[in-house]
């Protein structure tokens, strides 16, 4: 089990770097000038222009730039923004929770209704019941987000007028945000409505960004359960007499999600993709508005930067995904090493 | 009165290609205590036979008999609850494959426990006692520390002595062995039948063997039925099977031993047991019998003397006159 996760954590080191020249590269590629662009519509003289070049390094060549970036990440350091002048780790800390407040709710939404529709699904196979989770899973999974994220405002927001449009909170409530989290802050705060305000600022984003998750998981649930339940070991349970839910529930269930938490973990990178857009429909002030933000302005370092920290934290999120399949994988559990 | 009774069971697998009859028309019965085997080459419909009597068959087979019963109680009018609660407490399974037969995500210790929670009322610190208990019974060195060992560090032989611990925990009164060797090396396999047979005389339950070696059944059983392409050929306690066998497929079968062998070159039945696409009119053996006639070829034979064909071996070992012959002669 120490060997399994040592490999895995030193298959990630050629990633990460390459991660670092992709985040170099991308923004660099893009047409515009970020000192111009900064300057706005004033313009600036020769003299300046080239003054903030030098300032920012951008007179050197391109592989001399990208060694002092890498030499100043090994430090810990990201570098400051262009524009707000702010180090590019505090604003990314100061808007993370957000994002992770989102990801974690649209997450807990596609396990809570992916998996038992799929299990029901496998179980019922060949039913209305299975036919129609089957298309509707394709659907939500065929949704271009903005468009669904769009769909629902109109429904839920405009016509039936339940839920608010856009941010996280009423602007009324104000109290001591700890963990950054809103609906966790808001509930220890003791303040009902401040929660009950949060949660409803929150449902129709986590749905927007759950749907593709939950359809790839409910359909990835219902093969992994059919494919189990044909194995010799559930004809022995079925031989003990056991009632039929638990062989699925337990016996079938828990070998399915050896395959499907794996289809978890690649849905974490899927899902802070679809973060960068949700938070955009939703005015979610998260890491994927920043980042958008940025990207227009052309503010190189909080996008490599940002785009960095995303890689890295997806690759923390596999790697413990990874150290979660072998904990639920006996066969890996028990090697030793 | 018997313990099992099954008569004219047959099962019908819905098919891509339409009904296929992988059993046709099986009696069986079993007296408590009892050895009754089961041979017949591989897709004679031994195992289904049996699943069929456990309900563990897939949704597809459609399973039809006269009677099937445990005990006097009847099986087939039975609620599936009621069914349930008789498997693995009545009647018990042990499988082909013992490596893939024991969930790989739960221990040893889990996979017992789970069988005595479900059948018995017995408390936490009983149940352990009993699952050590059975692991020595059948053999298990060291049973405290195997409980918490998951299947895969399990060699062949230990999984199977695994199943056969799990199954007759609840004490059944009869226990189904589908070809419980077969899998396991030569070494093990006389290790894993000499263990069965102890257990079913301590314990007093009833055993069907299900097996494809004749030499087997010599061994252990009392009577044996012999299925081929899901027909009962011949059912016969075994001396007399072994001495005078009336049907062909079972001389054949006798005539491959080993011991039997009259050459140096192990006598084998030219072809294979039919399968749903090449079922031969007539007799389904008569493609591979040595006897086979015209009347083999063209109609189906009914039982005569024991054996499902139309010239059943007399004592001597040759085939007698066809029925018809021999009434029109007298
Ligand atoms: N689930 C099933 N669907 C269709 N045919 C099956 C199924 N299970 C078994 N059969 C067929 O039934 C016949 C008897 O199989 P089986 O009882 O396993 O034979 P045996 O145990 O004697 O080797 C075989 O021809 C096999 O292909
Ligand atoms: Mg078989």
């Amino acid at each position: 089990m120490f060997r399994y996760t040592l490999n895995k954590v030193a298959l990630t080191i050629p990633t990460l770097i390459g991660v670092t020249i992709v985040a170099f590269a991308f923004i660099r590629l893009l047409p515009g000038d970020p000192i111009l662009l900064l300057a706005g519509e004033r313009g600036v003289t020769e003299e300046r222009y080239t003054q903030l070049a030098a300032q920012f390094g951008f007179d050197q060549p391109l592989w001399q730039q990208y060694l002092i970036f890498m030499g100043n990440l090994l430090q810990g350091d990201l570098g400051n923004s262009f524009v707000t002048k702010q180090p590019v780790l505090t604003e990314f800390l100061a808007r993370f929770p957000a994002t992770l407040e989102l990801s974690i709710f649209a997450m807990l939404l596609a396990l809570i209704v992916g998996l038992p529709a799929g299990v029901i699904a496998a179980v019922r196979r060949g039913t209305f019941f299975d036919h129609t989770l089957m298309t509707v899973s394709l659907t939500g999974y065929s949704m271009p987000i903005f468009w669904w994220g769009l769909l629902l405002i109109i429904l839920f927001s405009s016509i039936l007028g339940w839920t608010p449009v856009s941010g996280r909170i009423s602007v009324m409530y104000f109290f001591d945000m700890p963990t950054g989290l809103m609906t966790i802050d808001a509930l220890f705060s003791g303040d009902k409505g401040a929660f009950r305000s949060a949660l409803s600022h929150l449902i129709l984003p986590s749905i927007a960004l759950g749907t593709i998750p939950m359809a790839v998981i409910a359909r990835q649930t219902r093969s992994a359960i059919l494919e189990v339940l044909g194995e010799d070991y559930i004809r022995t349970a079925r031989a003990k007499g056991i009632s039929a839910w638990r062989i699925v529930g337990l016996h079938a269930l828990r070998n399915a999600l050896i395959t499907v938490v794996t289809v978890i973990g690649l849905q974490v990178g899927v899902l802070f993709a679809g973060a960068i857009l949700t938070e955009t429909i939703f005015a979610w002030p998260g890491i994927g508005k920043w980042m958008i933000d940025s990207i227009y302005r052309r503010d190189y370092q909080v996008v490599q930067g940002g785009l960095i920290l995303i890689a890295g934290i997806v690759m923390i999120v596999n790697l413990i995904v990874d150290f979660l399949y072998g904990l639920i994988n006996p066969r890996i559990r028990h090697t030793r090493g | 009165m018997p313990l099992l009774e099954i008569q004219n069971l047959s099962v019908d697998f819905a098919t891509a290609h339409g009904k296929f009859r992988a059993v046709d028309g099986v009696n069986l019965t079993v007296d408590p205590g009892e050895t009754v085997a089961i041979v017949g080459e591989s897709g004679s419909g031994k195992s289904v036979s049996m699943l069929a009597l456990m309900g563990l068959l897939p949704w597809t087979a459609t399973i039809t008999a006269d009677r099937m019963a445990l005990d006097g109680r009847d099986l087939l009018t039975m609620s599936k609850r009621q069914r349930r609660s008789l498997a693995g407490k009545d009647i018990a399974m042990i499988f082909q494959e013992p490596m893939t037969s024991l969930n790989p995500c739960f221990t040893v210790g889990f996979q017992i426990d789970e069988i005595l929670k479900t059948h018995m009322s017995l408390t936490r610190k009983e149940r352990d006692r009993r699952a050590i208990e059975l692991m020595s019974l059948v053999g298990i060195p060291s049973p405290e520390s195997r409980l918490s060992a998951f299947p895969h560090q399990l060699s062949g032989g230990m999984s199977q002595r695994v199943m056969i611990a799990m199954m007759i925990a609840c004490n059944p009164r009869l226990l189904i062995a589908d070809e419980p060797t077969t899998a396991l090396d030569v070494t093990i396999q006389a290790q894993i039948l000499e263990l069965l047979l102890t257990l079913q005389q301590e314990t007093g339950m009833a055993l069907v063997l299900i097996t494809h070696d004749m030499g087997v059944v010599a061994e252990t059983a009392q009577r044996v039925v012999v299925q081929y392409a899901g027909q009962q050929v011949e059912a016969r306690p075994v001396l007399d099977l072994f001495d005078m066998p009336r049907h062909p497929y079972t001389q054949a079968l006798l005539a491959a031993l080993p011991e039997r062998a009259t050459s140096q070159h192990l006598p084998s039945i030219p072809g294979v047991v039919p399968g749903q696409f090449d079922r031969p009119a007539g007799c389904l053996f008569n493609p591979r019998c040595e006897y086979a006639t015209d009347l083999c070829r063209s109609t189906p034979p009914v039982v005569r003397d024991g054996a499902l064909c139309h010239m059943p071996l007399d004592d001597a070992g040759n085939p007698t006159q066809p029925k018809i012959l021999a009434e029109a002669a007298s």
